[in-house]
């Protein structure tokens, strides 16, 4: 009977399922050459893996490479990393199990401000140094002795964006976001900003993170009377959405995007719609039309090599968030010629002049984010390619 | 018949207590005391599901909206309105019971899929509110829930919240097998068969199904505060539609309308994703693949269907 | 931004007096997006009718049909074939994937009740996100626009042509589904079995190939779906989710098991999220769609064409 042998097959597969989970739960310790473990909590799957999937890929080739460099202080680096699809209570599960079972020496992850909250008392209580990849300035001030984050601050972004609105003379905008944890914090950043610029915000909109079509919100804006551009904070699919749309419905004014949509793919998903729009991203974003003597040339674009080889898709970035916190995490390591984490915390804040993909670094006790404005670059969409807007 | 009755259920509670006794010895480290007291924290949610869907037969695909206004209850009253963390979990579930009440007078009336999707519906709606008014709960990057203080004592670590979940789990399953086994049991349970022949014999089939979804809706609640507090932190994803399902799951998984099935589908689902790491990218394929295996070759749940093995091999 | 905020704010909209031309353009260019939208929502919604008939089983990874016709043609097509090639081999997987979730997984689990055989789909649905996250990647992607992106202008509000193809794709196959059913004889069987399974089992017919035509049928539907949506939507391989849940609320609102039930139910849908959005809130968008959903469930406990009485779960 066909029936029964379906089932015996299923029997089977459950039978070599399991064992395999045993087998593999039984060779996991005691490896080699006692190797420095880092431990990695990413939103690899889930709605934010849009920022955690180049995340989770950037900490495994560069462990991958300075493994096949020799390692770190001799010994190889073994980088624990889960899943936590974007879940806080996953997240602060795992980060348990970084700190108590797999005894890791220093964190790099959380991918969304969410997850990190989440797990920074985790390490806080266990004094082992945590480098966030998450945007929300929360995260940083008030300062936490065993906490540091790599990407920029939304308020940075902000202001970049407003500084340039200012320039262009565009004193009444509107303002579309989603309702995403990026989305909604920076949109109250920009809020709590937009009146030192002499901007105010004269029609404002939101959509939700899986929406598809935001022609309605977009209509209302178009029909505000006296707007002269219009912003998006936003990261995903979202902000490809509402640029193909505003292109729909023959809005002409200029469009600013976010640092969220900083990857090559944005322009690919929103097509010919893009042109013209400008955001606030890092120099790796435009690695090779920086200047042969700009500080971050050779940085960025051995990142950007490495990264588009080995996956086949244009560098992002949130790749770049990650790859500043493990590059900082290992330096540290280096300068504290030791493995452990509260010699790693104080070599961390005392990084100096850190040329990253994202910007340039210098910690101390106050500020354990360390990055300045100076890091954005205000960029244009020309011809289906990233064009800076002024010279450095 | 009665002392078969009470024997049994002292016979579940006993077995509970045994594993909540048991695994502190056997773990090897904090995390896997972190690990189960999830599973009793989740453990407990489903059992208000088991009540609801289980005895009762009513569907809901929205009972993490429940878990989600527990869990801020604890968040916002102490934050907001500064309200003592242990009254707030009390308001809490009296708030979740109110609105289930609310609620349930009027979506009650659909039967099967209709109600699964009103009460989707519902969740959907609590996720969508948390999520937007960040004013008060912080908005989806969450908030900070501050610690319980107990007579001067600041609860917290993972040992003691153990202990605390445990101890919580065990007083719902003696409140759920209490009710199976009593005369409103009985009621529910002849709904679960048939409303119309309920009905027949008198039983008040909407009070009891209203009484039935408050009653559920209550124990979501505790979950999600208890949730809250051994976190100390939350976000609105914990009231969304995927955790809705994952609690549906834990009921279906186990066996439905069985105590110790909504303990083993809790620990099928809390344990197997820390199992699954190993397998990373592969991990939610397998995850997957694992729950149609299980539901294949076990379609009334794990506990029913191996008590039932277990009975034929004896026979 | 409480809903009374923005209802404020769209009073005001009005009170700074625009022409009725202009009311009229919005309504328009809200029925638009809402047609769009809802044309999608009412293809999902319609496999889970055909399924459900022939087995009373929700079939919850209805959605991940639509992701594996978008995510297969996006693949195919970066593989160098043609569009129509791509997405003719696209919609073949998605019936594979289709027959092979009935073979190996339904039909094994024959005879275990309805909430076990959903569960089941649950995995599945999980089981097709995680490979489809292997086979593809975590990326969003796009698809060209059949016939360009030139906005077309209709009183005064703007539509892509690509929204023509979503919305006569829907047609096209609503009415090709229904000539089937009404006018093949495989087609009869199906309705038949929908009707009463055991009857149709004593006139003979082969129960689990009706069932297994479902499937497949559902399947291809999904998939069709979305490729012609993702132009506009674009796709991921975690889309299904959000499309099961619109098309499962646009199957119950319609009443389920019936497929003019599911197209209308999906179009409502899409329609009261537009309307939510622009009149509304943005934000309470969902919950204005869901709200209604209620009203209408409440008001008539079997959905607007609804008349089986629907077995309890």
């Amino acid at each position: 009977m066909p029936q029964t042998a379906a089932r015996r097959a299923l029997r089977a597969a459950a039978v070599i399922a399991s064992t395999a989970v045993a087998s593999v739960f039984a060779v996991t310790p005691g490896l080699a050459a006692d190797p420095i473990r880092i431990g990695s909590v990413v939103s690899a799957t889930g709605p934010a893996s849009f920022l955690g999937d180049p995340e989770q890929k950037t900490l495994k080739l560069y462990v991958e490479a300075l493994n096949k460099k020799g390692g770190l202080m001799g010994r190889p680096v073994e980088l624990v990393l889960y899943d936590d699809g974007g879940d806080a209570n996953k997240a602060r599960t795992f980060a348990t199990r970084l700190v108590e079972d797999d005894k890791v020496v220093a964190m790099v992850g959380g991918t969304t401000t969410g997850t990190t909250m989440a797990m920074i008392p985790v390490f806080e209580d266990a004094k082992i140094p945590f480098v966030s990849l998450a945007g929300a300035i929360e995260i940083v001030e008030p300062v936490r002795a065993f906490v540091f984050k790599t990407p920029h601050t939304d308020k940075t972004a902000c202001q970049k964006i407003f500084e340039d609105m200012k320039s262009r003379g565009i004193t009444k905008v509107g303002m579309i976001s989603g309702t995403d944890g990026f989305g909604k914090s920076m949109r109250a950043q920009c809020m709590k900003v937009v009146g030192d610029y002499g901007i105010t915000v004269a029609a404002e909109e939101s959509y939700g993170p899986t929406d598809a079509d935001m022609t309605p919100q977009l209509n209302k804006i178009k029909n505000t009377a006296g707007l002269q551009a219009v912003l998006n904070p936003g990261f995903g699919q979202g902000p490809a959405i509402v640029t193909r749309n505003y292109a729909q419905l023959g809005i002409t004014l200029p469009l600013y995007q976010s640092h969220g949509v900083a990857s090559k793919s944005f322009i690919e998903l929103a097509g010919p719609a893009a042109e013209g729009v400008r955001l606030p991203a890092p120099a790796l974003l435009i690695a090779d039309k920086l200047a042969e003597n700009d500080p971050q040339k050779k940085v960025v674009m051995e990142y950007k090599k490495s990264y588009e080889s080995a996956t086949g898709q244009p560098v992002s970035t949130f790749g770049g968030y990650g790859f500043d916190g493990i590059q900082i995490l290992v330096q540290a390591i280096e300068r504290a010629k030791s493995t452990e984490p509260r010699k790693i915390r104080d070599a961390i804040e005392s990084t100096k002049g850190y040329v990253g993909a994202t910007g340039l670094y210098t910690m101390s006790p106050k500020d354990h984010l360390g990055l300045g404005t100076e890091s954005f670059r205000m960029l244009e969409i020309k011809g289906g390619d990233w064009v800076p807007t002024e010279t450095k | 018949m009665l002392k078969r009755v009470l024997s049994s259920r002292l016979a579940v509670l006993v077995l509970l207590a045994a594993i909540i006794a048991v695994v502190p010895v056997l773990a090897p480290s904090s995390f896997y005391l972190r690990v189960a007291a999830l599973v009793w924290i989740f453990a407990l949610a489903a059992l208000g599901l088991t009540i609801l869907t289980g005895y009762a037969g009513q569907v809901s695909l929205g009972h993490a909206g429940f878990l989600g206004i527990g869990a801020y209850a604890v968040a916002v009253g102490p934050a907001k309105l500064g309200l003592d963390p242990l009254l707030s979990l009390l308001l809490g579930a009296v708030l979740c019971g109110l609105v289930a009440y609310a609620v349930g007078r009027p979506i009650l009336r659909l039967k099967g899929y209709y109600l699964a999707i009103a009460t989707l519906g519902f969740g959907l709606i609590v996720a969508l509110v948390l999520t937007s008014e960040s004013a008060v709960t912080g908005g989806p990057d969450g908030m900070q829930v501050p610690r319980m203080v107990l007579f001067g004592w600041r609860v917290s670590g993972v040992s003691t919240w153990y202990w605390i979940t445990g101890g919580a789990l065990l007083v719902g399953a003696l409140l759920a097998l209490n009710i199976q086994a009593s005369p409103s049991g009985r009621a529910l349970r002849a709904l679960h068969d048939s409303e119309v022949a309920a009905a027949g014999v008198g039983v008040d089939v909407a009070k009891k199904k209203l009484a039935a979804f408050v009653l559920s809706a209550v124990f979501a609640g505790v979950a999600g505060s208890l949730l809250a507090l051994m976190n100390g932190f939350i976000t609105p994803d914990a009231a969304g539609f995927m955790h809705s399902i994952e609690l549906v799951a834990m009921v279906i998984i186990g066996g439905l309308g069985s105590v110790v099935g909504a303990v083993v589908g809790a620990a099928f689902l809390v344990v197997l994703p820390q199992a699954l790491t190993v397998l990373q990218e592969y991990e939610q394929a397998v995850l997957g693949l694992l729950i149609m295996v299980f539901m294949i070759l076990l379609p009334a749940g794990i506990v029913p269907s191996l008590r039932r093995l277990l009975l034929e091999r004896a026979a | 931004m409480s809903i009374v905020d923005a209802r404020h704010k769209a009073g005001h909209d009005e009170a700074e007096g625009a022409a009725p031309g202009k009311v009229m353009a919005e309504f328009l260019q809200l029925v638009f997006s809402g047609l769009t939208v809802g044309a999608v929502y009412a293809l999902v919604a319609l496999g889970f009718t055909l399924v459900y008939n022939a087995s009373d089983v929700i079939n919850f990874a209805q959605g991940d049909f639509v992701m594996i016709g978008g995510m297969g043609t996006v693949f195919l097509m970066a593989a160098g074939l043609a569009l129509p090639v791509a997405a003719f081999i696209a919609i073949l997987a998605a019936v594979l994937v289709g027959l092979l979730l009935h073979r190996l997984a339904i039909e094994p689990a024959r005879g275990a009740s309805p909430v076990s055989l959903i569960m089941i789909t649950i995995g599945a649905s999980i089981f097709i996100k995680g490979v489809a996250q292997l086979v593809f990647d975590k990326q969003f992607h796009s698809l060209p626009a059949f016939s360009g992106t030139t906005p077309i202008a209709i009183g005064g509000a703007t539509l892509l042509p690509q929204s023509f193809w979503v919305i006569g794709g829907m047609l096209v196959l609503v009415l090709g589904l229904w000539v089937f059913l009404e006018r093949t004889l495989i087609g009869k069987a199906v309705l038949a079995t929908a009707a009463n399974r055991l009857a149709a089992k004593l006139v003979g017919i082969n129960v689990t190939v009706v069932l297994a035509l479902a499937f497949g049928l559902s399947a291809a539907i999904g998939a069709v779906g979305g490729i012609l949506v993702t132009p506009i939507t674009l796709t991921r391989y975690d889309v299904g989710t959000l499309f099961a849940l619109k098309g499962f609320a646009a199957a119950m609102v319609g009443g389920m098991g019936n497929p003019i039930g599911a197209v209308v139910g999906g179009l409502l849908i899409g329609l009261l999220e537009a309307f939510g959005a622009g009149y509304l809130s943005s934000t309470y968008k969902d919950a204005v769609a869901f709200v209604a959903i209620l009203v209408v469930l409440l008001l008539m406990p079997q959905g607007l064409f609804g008349r089986r009485a629907v077995e309890r779960v």
